[in-house]
């Protein structure tokens, strides 16, 4: 029984450390891109880095939950539902740290009348993000508050492909831009970074199917 | 002795078709669900099952010895051949059957070919029983669910967490269910042979002398497991997972209920307690524990407004429930001639 207890406690304490590490990611992916909108270039790569290490340990994490789940035999009615979701939020980090990549590879020139835009958006994005770890922990602890912070999500990614699309008018009906190519590197770019709500939509439609089988 | 054990061997039957069949309503839904190995539900079931038959097998075995007072081993032995065998037939057909529907109309096949009066106080009391126990268990179930969500959600325990603690309840509660099995339904696989059977006294190295009863009851109670081990590993994926979509907190509370229910109809201890505090008592009868399992289902069902019965299946629940006393009945008054008429034994 003791055994049984400890390697509940365990399992416990991995999800919860996963969630964590999705919420620094997410932390870490906003402050990497204000400072990179702000210019501060080194100080945007260090961010991209610790946002890199990140994505590993999650996916460290994510193969021990997923191993032990089924070594130690835990909830066999709901495995597949935790596992999935797990799967799912992994999703939200490579997002994150691939939206990351392309500024740190591609290195656009983000005009100063989009700046506040691009910043917007990056802080909608993380507020789903956000909000979806707290449907994720409260699945697994506090059920009945799962569909709150699933609405928040949908609000946020709603509110996300606002301001992508005020972005993207903006891009392509300024003057200040000259080239086309230009244009739709900004596009590209907004679009990146409003995917990483889309992907927390997109988990939440899942979540929200997991959280009423558990609720039968 | 030998003729003896030869005479029991339909009781033994009845036994093993108890195990194979009813103990799937205690730990249908745990194996169902995937919550609790079918080995380690066996093995406690097994033990409890047993126990609960010695320790508090007697009252309940006493009505149904009251309610054909069958004065022939032989006709015992044909009494519950028949009921085995309808149970048998019905579980071949993946029908949770109840054994206690089958002895009852096979005791009343016997009351028929022997032209004795059917005792209609006590089959009125084991009737009214068969109906109020699945409703209690509703009740139970209905109640206990509610209790269980709102800590639940209070409590905010973790879902694994919850699901260590649902597991470990689930077998603690699976043996108090095993031992209520034991000590209700036991009645039904040896009750038909308590008045014949020519077991004396029986001193176990100083330390546990069991009666006559008892040791039919042992003997009962170790065909029950056999019948466990060897043939309700199906009708427990049947119950568990067919039935009902059941969540591992759902099945835990059915069984609950359930268990409660078959403790209540067969402890003589809470009995007196009750009464002699001027309470109400339930009388020590035999109850179905299928029927008792359905109730619980069908609490849990009320309980979250009716979504996930599979009705096809309760139907053809009911139709066991019906079918399996009147056949039983029929094959009881066949046997009985063929074993008096064939076999040349006394039956009456």
């Amino acid at each position: 029984m003791k055994l049984f207890s400890s390697k509940t406690k365990e399992v416990e304490t991995d999800i919860d450390k996963y969630l964590e590490k999705i919420e620094e990611v997410a932390m870490l992916f906003e402050l990497a891109l204000k400072d990179y909108f702000e210019g501060k270039i080194d100080r945007f790569e260090g961010k991209y880095k610790e946002i890199d290490n990140l994505e590993s340990e999650a996916d460290n994490l994510r193969r021990d939950i997923k191993y032990k789940l089924y070594s130690y035999l835990l909830i066999p009615d709901a495995r597949g539902d935790v596992l999935g979701l797990i799967e799912n939020l992994d999703n939200v980090i490579d997002v994150a740290k691939k939206v990351a990549s392309h500024f740190s590879i591609e290195m656009p020139i983000v005009f100063p009348f989009l700046r506040d835009d691009f910043i917007e958006l990056t802080e909608i994005a993380v507020k789903a993000v956000m909000e979806l770890v707290r449907a994720a922990r409260a699945f697994f602890k506090d059920i009945a508050m799962v569909n709150d912070y699933i609405n928040k999500v949908y609000f946020w990614e709603h509110e996300a492909d606002q301001v992508e699309d005020t972005l993207k008018r903006k891009a392509f009906r300024s003057t200040e831009i000259e080239k086309f190519s230009v244009r739709v590197h900004m596009r590209y770019f907004a679009e990146r970074i409003s995917l990483l709500a889309d992907e927390a939509e997109s988990v939440c439609e899942r979540l929200s199917v997991y959280a009423i089988k558990r609720s039968v | 002795m030998f003729p003896t054990l030869i005479f029991l061997s339909s009781g033994l039957f009845l036994g093993w078709s108890l195990g194979a069949n009813d103990a799937a309503n205690v730990w249908g839904t745990a194996v169902g669900t995937r919550m609790v190995r079918f080995k380690s539900a066996a093995l406690v079931c097994s033990i409890f099952v047993t126990l609960g038959a010695i320790i508090s097998g007697s009252g309940a075995a006493h009505t149904i010895g009251k309610l054909g007072a069958i004065n022939a081993i032989g006709g015992a032995f044909t009494v519950a051949l028949a009921a085995a065998l309808s149970v048998y037939w019905m579980t071949k057909l993946g029908l949770p059957v109840s054994t206690t529907q089958a002895i009852v109309g096979a005791i009343i096949g016997w009351n028929l070919y022997s032209g004795t009066q059917v005792q209609f106080d006590e089959l009125y009391k084991i009737l009214g029983s068969w109906v109020f126990s699945p409703v209690l268990t509703a009740v139970f179930a209905f109640f206990i669910f509610h209790l269980v969500k709102v800590i639940i959600r209070k409590a905010k325990i973790h879902l694994i967490r919850l699901d260590g603690l649902t597991r470990n309840s689930l077998i603690l509660v699976g043996a108090f269910g095993s031992y209520s099995l034991g000590a209700n339904n036991i009645a039904n696989v040896m009750g038909v042979f308590t008045t014949t059977a020519p077991f004396g006294e029986l001193d176990i190295g100083g330390l546990i002398t069991l009666s006559g009863a008892q040791q039919l009851f042992l003997l009962g109670g170790i065909a029950i497991s056999v019948g466990v081990f060897t043939y309700s590993k199906r009708v427990m994926y049947t119950i568990g997972s067919e039935l009902y979509k059941m969540t591992p907190v759902a099945a835990l509370v059915v069984v609950l209920s359930s268990s409660i229910v078959l403790y209540l109809f067969a402890s003589k201890g809470l009995k007196m307690f009750l009464e002699s505090y001027g309470l109400p008592s339930f009388p020590l009868v035999p109850v179905s524990s299928s029927q008792s399992i359905v109730g619980g289902v069908i609490g849990i069902g009320i309980a979250k407004k009716g979504r996930n019965i599979k009705y096809a299946i309760l139907g053809r629940i009911l139709f066991g429930w019906i079918a399996s006393p009147v056949i039983a009945a029929v094959v009881s008054f066949i046997s009985l001639f063929i074993v008096q008429n064939v076999f040349a034994q006394r039956v009456i």
